[in-house]
C-alpha cells in the first residue's frame, strides 16, 4: 500500500464523488476571480449549491438546454473567465457532443466540463441517463483532457488542479456514496497514474469507482498468494503509459477495470497502449456491450460483474492462462 | 476610401478565392459584404494589427453561419488582420484559411470555430456575459443564415439572453430567403421572423442590408437599447449573389464555385478598386 496516497484499507467515511466537486469548485471559486459556473437545472444534483450561494454574480443557471450551456461556457472564456459546467454525464457528452467538438475542442477554449452520475451507479433512473460511453467519446476528441477519479477526495483535488490547467477538460464523477481512501494530501497530477499496492504478479489498472473494487480485490488475492499492483488512472487522456508499460514488463498480465463500454473505454485504450510498447495478456471488467438498466447502484456492479469479485475472478483466469 | 469602394474589392475577393478553391459559398458571402464592410471599417472599436483572443476592450464579431467564411476572410485582410496576399490560400493544404472559419492554425480575427449551424449565438452571449463580468463597455455582433434559425439551439439561445440581461449583444440574420435544397420557404417555413424573435423577448429590427445608410440606422437604433436588459435581433433584408448578376437571387450558387468563363463574367461586373491579392 502506498502511503502517499492511501493510509488505510478500512477507511471510516462513504461519500459521493459529486460532493468532492461541489467541495473543489468552490474552494477553486475562492482561489480565483475567474472561476464561474454553469448549471442545466441540475445544481443539488450536482452540488453546486455552495459556489452559487458564495458567488451568485459568477454562477450561470442556463435552464434545460445543455447545448446553449456548452456555447456559452465557450464563448465566456473570451475575455478569461475559466467556465465550469454542470450537467449528468449523458448531457455533458453525447447530448452535446457536436457543441463540444467544434466550439470547445477544436476552438481549444478554456471549459471544464464536470459530470455527475457517470455509469450504471446513476441507478433507479436507468439506461437513458446511464451513459456508459462518455469517455470513449471525449478522449476521441483532439485538445481534450478526460479525468475521472476515484474518490471524494480525489475528486476534489481534480477539480481545483483542472482550475490550474489551461485547456478543456472532461471530468467524470459519479452519485453514490463510496469509501474515501485517498489521503487528502495525496499528490494528485494530472497526466501521472498513481501506483496504488505494488506487486508483480498482475497489474490492475482502474479508473474512477472501480479503484476502491480493485484495492478489495488485490486484499483477496494477497491471501491466496497473488501480489497485485494497482493503478489509479484518474488521467485517462492523456494516459501515463509509461507508468502501465512498466508496471505490464514485471507482471506480463493486465486488468483494466472501468464502469464504461469495453469498446472505447480505458480498456481500449491501454490495449492500443500495450500492444504498441509491450504485449501482454490482458482483459477488462467493463460493460458488456449492452445498456444498463434500473437498480440499485451495487445491484447493478453485482449484475453486470463491475466490482471486486469480478476483478478477482479475472485475475484468476488471466493468472491460471499464463501459466 | 469609400465603403462602397472596399465592397466591390471585396466582392472580387470573394469570387476569385472561391474560384481558386474550386470549392467555396460565394452567394451567401457576396449577400453580406455591406455589413461586414461596415462593421469593420466604420462600426465596430477593434485592434486589428494587435489581435488577441481576449479581446479586452474591444468588440467583438461572431460568424455563426461560418460557410460564409470568404466575406469575412477578405474583410479582415483587407482591415489589416493578416497579409491580403494569404487570401489565395483560402481551403488549401496548409492554409491558416480554412473552409470553416477556425482558431487551430491562429488566424487573426477568428475567435471560435464555426461550420457546423447554430452555435454561435450561444457563443456571442457567453462572450458578451464575460464582457459585462469585466465591466465592459464594449459591444458583441454576431450573425446568423435564416436557414440557420432551423437549429434549435438558437432558440435556447434566445431565451437565455433577455432572461439573463445581456443588452451588449446586436445580432443579424441574413434573410436572403435561399438555403442548400431551396428557398426556406419550401424547405423549412421560418414564418414571421420578427414575430418570433418579438415573442422571445428580443428587441426586432428590420434592414435593408445592402444600404448602408439603413443598416447605420438600425445599428445606431439597436445601440440604444443598452439597458434593457435585452438584445437586438436586425433581421437584413439582403440577396444571395449580391453583385454578381448571374449568381442574385438563387440558391444555386450557395456553396459551388464559378468556372475560368464564370469568374472573367463576374470580375468584369465588379472594377477592381483596392489593388487585387
Amino acid at each position: 500500500m502506498n502511503s502517499r496516497y492511501i493510509d488505510t484499507l478500512t477507511p471510516s467515511t462513504q461519500k459521493d464523488t459529486r460532493s468532492g466537486f461541489g467541495v473543489g469548485l468552490l474552494e477553486a471559486g475562492k482561489a480565483n476571480d475567474d472561476i464561474v459556473a454553469l448549471c442545466a437545472d441540475l445544481t443539488g444534483s450536482l452540488k453546486m449549491g455552495d459556489f452559487k450561494d458564495a458567488f451568485p454574480d459568477r454562477f450561470y443557471q442556463v435552464g434545460i438546454a445543455e447545448a446553449n450551456m456548452m456555447g456559452i461556457a465557450a464563448g465566456m472564456t473570451i475575455g478569461g473567465k475559466i467556465p465550469f459546467t454542470g450537467t449528468f454525464a449523458n448531457f455533458s457528452t453525447g447530448r452535446v457532443y457536436d457543441q463540444i467538438r467544434q466550439s470547445i475542442a477544436y476552438s481549444e477554449k478554456n471549459v471544464k466540463i464536470c459530470a455527475s452520475h457517470a455509469g450504471l451507479t446513476l441507478g433507479e433512473d436507468g439506461a437513458t441517463h446511464q451513459i456508459l460511453e462518455d469517455i470513449g467519446m471525449m478522449s476521441m476528441l483532439p485538445n481534450m483532457t478526460v479525468i475521472c477519479p476515484a474518490d471524494f477526495e480525489q475528486t476534489r483535488q481534480a477539480t481545483l488542479a483542472i482550475a490550474e490547467h489551461e485547456g478543456p477538460v472532461y471530468l467524470r464523477f459519479g452519485r453514490p456514496k463510496v469509501p474515501v481512501f485517498i489521503k487528502n494530501d495525496a499528490p494528485f497530477e494530472i497526466g501521472k497514474a498513481q501506483t496504488l499496492t505494488e506487486g508483480n504478479d498482475v497489474t490492475i489498472i482502474a479508473t474512477g469507482h472501480l479503484v476502491w473494487e480493485a484495492l478489495l480485490a488485490s486484499e483477496a488475492l494477497k491471501n491466496r498468494g497473488i501480489r497485485a499492483e494497482v493503478i489509479n488512472i484518474h488521467t485517462i487522456k492523456p494516459l501515463d503509459e509509461a507508468t502501465i508499460v512498466a508496471s505490464a514488463k514485471r507482471t506480463n498480465c493486465v486488468i483494466v477495470a472501468e464502469e464504461h463500454q469495453k469498446i472505447g473505454g480505458l480498456g481500449s485504450m491501454v490495449a492500443q497502449c500495450l500492444s504498441q510498447h509491450h504485449p501482454v495478456i490482458m482483459d477488462q471488467v467493463a460493460v458488456q456491450d449492452s445498456f444498463g438498466e434500473s437498480g440499485t447502484p451495487k445491484q447493478l456492479l453485482d449484475k453486470y460483474g463491475l466490482n471486486a469479485k469480478a476483478i478477482e475472478s479475472k485475475v484468476e483466469s488471466i493468472i491460471h492462462a499464463l501459466t | 476610401m469609400e465603403l462602397h469602394e472596399i465592397s466591390i474589392q471585396i466582392r472580387r475577393d470573394i469570387v476569385r478565392m472561391v474560384h481558386g478553391a474550386a470549392s467555396g459559398h460565394p452567394g451567401g458571402s457576396l449577400g453580406c459584404v455591406e455589413l461586414f464592410v461596415l462593421l469593420y471599417f466604420e462600426v465596430m472599436n477593434i485592434r486589428a494589427d494587435q489581435f488577441d483572443m481576449d479581446g479586452l476592450g474591444e468588440d467583438l464579431f461572431f460568424l455563426s453561419n461560418g460557410h460564409i467564411s470568404p466575406v469575412w476572410y477578405a474583410t479582415l485582410a483587407r482591415k489589416g488582420y493578416f497579409p491580403i496576399h494569404e487570401l489565395a490560400t483560402f481551403r488549401k493544404l496548409n492554409s491558416r484559411l480554412q473552409g470553416h472559419p477556425a482558431t487551430e492554425e491562429g488566424l487573426p480575427g477568428i475567435r471560435v470555430a464555426s461550420g457546423s449551424l447554430g452555435q454561435g449565438l450561444s457563443v456571442a452571449i457567453g462572450a458578451a456575459q464575460t464582457k459585462k463580468l469585466n465591466r465592459e463597455d464594449s459591444w458583441v455582433f454576431s450573425l446568423h443564415g435564416d436557414g440557420e434559425l432551423q437549429e434549435g439551439q438558437i432558440w435556447e439561445a434566445a431565451m437565455y439572453a433577455p432572461h439573463n440581461g445581456i443588452d451588449n449583444l446586436i445580432s443579424f440574420v441574413d434573410c436572403n430567403g435561399q438555403q442548400i435544397d431551396g428557398s426556406t420557404k419550401e424547405v423549412l417555413d421560418l414564418g414571421d421572423l420578427q414575430k418570433k424573435w418579438e415573442a422571445f423577448n428580443w428587441h426586432v429590427l428590420q434592414c435593408d442590408g445592402h444600404d448602408f445608410e439603413d443598416l447605420r440606422r438600425a445599428i445606431a437604433k439597436a445601440k440604444k437599447n443598452r439597458g434593457s436588459g435585452k438584445p437586438t435581433m436586425i433581421l437584413m433584408k439582403t440577396e444571395m449573389g449580391k453583385g454578381v448578376d448571374f449568381m442574385e437571387g438563387t440558391h444555386e450558387w450557395h456553396g459551388i464555385a464559378p468556372n475560368d468563363d464564370q469568374l472573367v463574367a463576374a470580375l468584369d461586373q465588379l472594377n477592381s478598386t483596392l489593388e487585387d491579392y
